[in-house]
């Protein structure tokens, strides 16, 4: 690993497997008990995460997440190659989804998963292009408000 | 009180075989086989009893005091769960089984089913208050689960109710009480609960959740039990006083009890310590946000299912469910008018006064210092990408990735991993035979070189 200061994490999220549906997440979360971060953020990570994963999950036809672990900060790269996000700003709006019947069915899709990543991190970055797919980035500062 | 804590639960040196039962039955990874004895890791055990229930060889028991101990005290209050009421057919009537608890020496019985009761509707008045926070509420009820929550999820530990547990509530009430009739001192009364599992032990040696028990010790209803049977005949006197629950405070004894008594229609009833393992992982992913309530019990079955009960947990619950309907044959047919009926208590204790609040007890971290954390973390990657990634056990930890970090953390060796010592040994023994190759041929009886030299061809 040629930064030194940093803890890498790779996970490979494949499209419609509800089964294995928060892996990532869980990964991520006992990673970050190894190192010690304080529980209230690793517990704003995961959900972050989570909501990003079943985006992926739902929408794109798979992807990947990537995690690096900083001292000081989290920081979490939720790629994708699906059909992109036409209007990002409409898509920011609680309970807009575009999830088909049979995934609300399942209680997903009910339009929160982008404002809960918002929520959830200290720095949220979404970025799409239309035919090509959908990168997110989000940081999460290691700063325990309280437990 | 080894490292800080107490552990009921108790590993026997000299009945144990060395075989990695416990270890791999252990939900939060706090068993270990070392030097041939399995050995408790003390601030991981939450005392669940998984490793008590699956040892073959008995040697993992759970200490629970001795009935001579009542001796020491002037009066003697019991305190029955309903589990103990489910080691009994419905035929055996309640005061029947009153008056073997009479005849062991106990002048006093209080249900904490009544204590159940109250705490029901605690619990649904703080999930009718609750405004804003997280969801699900979890329940507090199984002291194992506590300290799982603690151990395991101490991001959850807003989301437990805070409230006493049943057990607690019903001695503080009850030896106060006592105190207040009779006249005697509080060091002369002897509170006992008789008790399904070796976690509500630990809990009143040295509690998570309350400040200060009333209880002096808990007797397991393996054990009672059959003292019951011997003793027990006729029917408890009058002049005895026995405090006794309806139904509802009964019905916490089996899974989905608690959700029964406080009336929470919207809620969940998880029981059996790895099915509370996923739902608690789920619950902190956010994902039962629609859940109000979690019912959660380490025990499969619920508290009938504890490894202290006697009897076969699927003929308790049948037991149970069959002696609460003859009790609903003589109550009213609603549950709040059914509880207030037994719910006589004068001031009864509100848990405000009493709870205090869970404490994170993180195990998981590699190092206090995160940096050193995270080099840690990247050697036990790399360790754990050079072990077989079988998880055979046979090392003494339950997995690959347990030896890794043990290892990490200078608690174990890489050799401890037979596949790791069956390659050295081979690497070895290549060595020795590249070495015999060369000893000089003068130096050796020609006899014996011949001999070796034949082996050698053969193999």
């Amino acid at each position: 690993m040629s930064d030194s200061k940093s803890v890498k994490m790779h996970y490979d999220v494949a499209g419609d497997d509800f089964d294995r549906a928060g892996e990532a997440s869980a990964g991520l979360k006992r990673l970050l008990q190894k190192i010690g971060v304080p529980a209230d953020i690793i517990r704003r990570i995961a959900i972050g995460t989570y909501e990003a994963e079943m985006n992926v999950i739902i929408h794109a036809g798979g992807g990947q997440v990537d995690a690096e672990i900083f001292p000081e900060e989290t920081v979490v790269y939720i790629a994708d190659q699906g059909p992109g996000i036409p209007d990002i700003k409409l898509a920011m709006q609680e309970g807009w989804s575009t999830a088909p019947d049979h995934v609300r069915q399942m209680g997903f899709g009910a339009g929160m998963g982008l404002p809960n990543m918002m929520k959830c991190s200290d720095d949220f970055d979404i970025q799409s292009t239309v035919g090509s797919g959908t990168n997110i980035k989000m940081k999460f500062k290691h700063i325990s408000e309280d437990l | 009180m080894a490292g800080g804590y107490f552990h009921s639960i108790r590993l026997l040196r000299s009945q144990c075989q060395g075989c990695v039962t416990c270890v791999k039955a252990c939900p939060t990874e706090a068993i270990r086989v070392r030097n041939g004895k399995a050995e408790l890791i003390e601030a991981r055990c939450i005392d669940c009893g998984e490793c008590l229930r699956r040892c073959g060889y008995h040697a993992i028991v759970a200490e629970t005091d001795k009935l001579e101990e009542t001796e020491q005290f002037k009066y003697n209050i019991a305190l029955p769960p309903p589990s103990l009421y489910a080691q009994f057919p419905p035929e055996t009537s309640a005061a029947a089984i009153w008056e073997g608890l009479h005849r062991l020496g106990f002048d006093e019985i209080f249900d904490v089913a009544v204590a159940s009761e109250y705490i029901s509707l605690e619990i649904a008045a703080y999930l009718k208050n609750y405004n804003g926070g997280r969801k699900p509420l979890i329940s507090c009820t199984c002291p194992a689960v506590l300290r799982l929550i603690q151990v395991k999820f101490p991001e959850l530990i807003k989301q437990v109710v805070p409230v006493l547990p049943p057990t607690e509530a019903a001695a503080i009430y009850v030896k106060n009480e006592v105190m207040q009739r009779t006249g005697l001192k509080s060091e002369e009364i002897g509170v006992w609960f008789i008790a399904p599992c070796p976690s509500k032990n630990a809990n009143i040696r040295q509690s998570v959740d309350v400040r200060h028990t009333q209880i002096n010790g808990s007797l397991s209803i393996s054990e009672i039990y059959g003292k019951i049977l011997k003793i027990m005949g006729g029917e408890i006197q009058p002049d005895k006083k026995v405090t006794a629950g309806s139904s509802y405070g009964m019905s916490w004894g089996s899974y989905g009890g608690e959700l029964e008594a406080a009336g929470i229609e919207n809620g969940l009833a998880v029981h059996g310590i790895n099915d509370v393992y996923d739902v608690l992982e789920q619950i902190s992913l956010n994902k039962m946000r629609d859940v109000d309530y979690v019912e959660c019990s380490a025990c499969s079955g619920g508290c009938i299912g504890g490894p202290l009960t006697a009897e076969n947990k699927f003929v308790a619950e049948k037991n149970l469910k069959l002696r609460l309907s003859i009790m609903r044959q003589n109550e009213p047919d609603d549950r709040l008018a059914t509880m207030a009926q037994s719910m006589i208590c004068e001031d009864f204790p509100k848990s405000a006064s009493y709870v205090k609040k869970l404490i994170p007890r993180p195990m998981m971290q590699l190092d206090d210092d995160i940096l050193e954390a995270m080099k840690k973390f990247e050697k036990m990657e790399e360790v754990l990408r050079s072990l077989p990634g079988l998880d055979c056990g046979a090392c003494g930890a339950p997995s690959c990735q347990c030896l890794a970090e043990d290892i990490v953390q200078g608690k174990a060796n890489e050799i401890d991993c037979i596949f790791k010592l069956r390659s050295s040994v081979k690497r070895l023994a290549h060595g020795m035979l590249e070495l015999a190759k060369q000893i000089p041929i003068a130096s050796e009886p020609e006899e014996e070189l011949r001999e070796d030299g034949e082996s050698d061809a053969s193999t």
